[in-house]
């Protein structure tokens, strides 16, 4: 199989991915992937025309619940793993000049 | 009694006798953590002080009486399972800061029926790997030999039981992440039936694969923990709701008459000859147990490894979505702007396995590629389904090898990523399908464990546990340590 995976596909996998684009690293990256879609690439000569995917093993529905509050976590404990946090809000850098 | 390897059962035994307090059985396994942990590297945290204290109160327990089937045995936790303010890091870079606001069901289970826990076990970063090599906190090395790979994801957890660090551990297995390093560390390892225990609190890496299991030295402890492990959480909307059966009872019923399904796909080109030899040779226990062989073929399996490959990392991408440097985890400094934050966060809070896997499952979900990749995969995935499907009309229990090779060297195939993919070869279609699968100790290959695999239909893992202790009543693979050196 040719390699599926480009330079310019990287690029748009990386900001899909929400990762930084390297170039220099890019080649190999390019080959890591496509070394890993050339092994993927052999379920392409199974027919599974008329086969129905399988999204969970069991083919059980999910169990759904009341949309209720059951517990709550206290938002200092969740907020310790924040790495900038004050007065009860996230920081990020500024979004809007 | 020497404590080193002693069994849970054993242990169990030697708490309710006061020949042993819990208290000193913990500050033994401390004591051989702060000997032998700085060879193996197989904890990333070790709670000595809670886990004496609580070892006080299980002895105060003891006293009064009032105890629970696991009061006062250490156990290790795969550092996958979060515990309410202690570090729990996944392997990772990203979480190597990260304090868990609360504990998983199945580690908050196992405290309640009386484990404490010693610590945090080593692993693949976010349950990535068959080598334990892509840890952020260093490689975790065998026991039987600290120049070889302990297996992974859950090495760690393995060889901290290999090596005689705790009574039994806590892993996770997505494709073979608890069998194959219990096969390459000489261990009784059990991925149950996909949703037998809760995975609320267990880090994520592919969420219609993942399944928590215990690891331990033989079938009997492993069931004694899966007892106190599994059970339906609604917290977990894939968790099942069906009772949970005592594991640990009928263990010494006969298997004469069981069928066991000898796969022939599981023995091809790759296997190594010497674990063949040491699975043919455990075949032959079973049949002198009265066991029947039945020559199957379950013809899906060669396309596992593919389809495997293209499904976890597409739930990969999608679980580890939530990294973003803001709410919690590790967060780039000084970021230009916004994308700039959530791109180097994660390129630098992440190891390059889980980059690639991430990259891999976002080309797959993506538009023009979905359906000749991920839709094809599930289709593939149903497939392997009915092949167990088909298969247990005729079989109760399959057998075969776990991994195709023994323990290998550190750094043998960390260039090579498909061979490494290719360890787990044997345990994927087990993940693929959902249905309970073990290894178990089963003779040497150079001398080096060798892991034989079985696997259960759905829910069965009585019978399954079954077979694996009566094989172990007739041979002495799972009582082997590694040598003394160590």
């Amino acid at each position: 199989m040719n390699n599926l995976v480009n330079k310019k596909t990287l690029v748009e996998l990386s900001t899909l991915a929400a990762l930084p684009f390297e170039p220099e690293k890019s080649k190999a990256t390019l080959d890591a992937l496509n070394e890993v879609l050339a092994l993927v690439g052999q379920m392409q000569s199974l027919d599974v025309s008329n086969v129905r995917p399988l999204a969970h093993p069991l083919e059980r529905h999910q169990s759904l619940r009341a949309d209720a509050v059951t517990e709550t976590v206290d938002p200092d404990a969740l907020s310790q793993n924040a790495p900038h946090y004050e007065a009860g809000l996230y920081f990020v850098p500024k979004v809007i000049e | 009694m020497n404590l080193d390897f002693a069994t849970l059962t054993d242990l169990q035994k030697a708490l309710r006798n006061r020949a042993v307090s819990a208290t000193e059985l913990t500050q033994h396994y401390l004591t051989r953590i702060d000997a032998l942990d700085p060879t193996l590297n197989s904890f990333i945290s070790v709670q000595a002080e809670a886990a004496l204290a609580a070892a006080g109160r299980a002895d105060e327990r003891f006293a009064q009486g009032d105890t629970r089937p696991l009061t006062g045995i250490p156990i290790a936790q795969k550092d996958i399972f979060c515990l309410q303010g202690q570090k729990t890091t996944a392997g990772s870079k990203m979480l190597s800061q990260f304090i868990a606001p609360y504990t998983a069901t199945c580690s908050e289970k196992l405290a309640h029926a009386g484990a404490i826990t010693l610590g945090k076990t080593n692993m693949d970063e976010f349950a990535m790997g068959s080598s334990n090599e892509n840890s952020y906190f260093g490689a975790v090395h065998n026991p039987w030999n600290p120049q070889l790979i302990p297996g992974g994801s859950s090495g760690g957890s393995a060889a901290a039981v290999a090596a005689g660090l705790c009574a039994a551990s806590t892993g996770t297995d997505t494709g073979g992440s608890i069998r194959q390093p219990a096969a390459m560390c000489g261990l009784t390892g059990l991925k149950p039936t996909y949703g037998r225990i809760s995975r609320w609190g267990m880090i994520a890496f592919a969420s219609s694969l993942d399944q928590a299991g215990p690891m331990a030295r033989t079938a009997q402890d492993a069931a004694i923990l899966l007892e106190h492990m599994a059970g339906h959480d609604p917290r977990d909307s894939t968790s099942l709701n069906e009772p949970v059966p005592r594991f640990s009872e009928g263990l010494d019923n006969s298997i004469r008459g069981l069928r066991i399904g000898v796969c022939r796909e599981f023995f091809t080109e790759g296997l190594d000859p010497a674990v063949e030899r040491s699975i043919r040779e455990a075949l032959a226990v079973y049949e002198s147990l009265g066991a029947t062989l039945v020559d199957i073929s379950l013809p899906h399996t060669p396309y596992s490894v593919s389809a495997y490959y293209v499904i976890a990392p597409a739930e990969c991408s999608a679980n580890l979505a939530r990294f973003d440097g803001i709410r919690y985890g590790y967060r780039c400094s000084d970021p230009e702007n916004l994308q700039d934050l959530y791109q180097r966060s994660r390129g630098e809070g992440f190891g390059e396995e889980v980059k690639k896997r991430i990259l891999v499952g976002t080309f797959a979900l993506s538009a023009g590629y979905f359906d000749a990749f991920y839709a094809r995969a599930q289709k593939i995935r149903r497939r392997i389904k009915e092949d167990f499907v088909n298969a247990f009309e005729h079989v109760d229990v399959i057998a075969g090898p776990t991994a195709p090779t023994p323990a290998f060297p550190l750094g043998e195939k960390a260039s090579n990523p498909v061979e490494m993919y290719l360890q787990d070869i044997y345990t994927i279609s087990a993940s693929l399908a959902g249905v309970p699968a073990m290894s178990i100790p089963a003779g040497l290959a150079n001398g080096l464990p060798v892991g034989l695999q079985l696997i259960g239909n759905y829910l069965q893992e009585g019978p399954l546990l079954q077979a694996a202790h009566q094989f172990q009543q007739a041979t002495h693979w799972h009582s082997l340590t590694p040598p003394e050196a160590l």
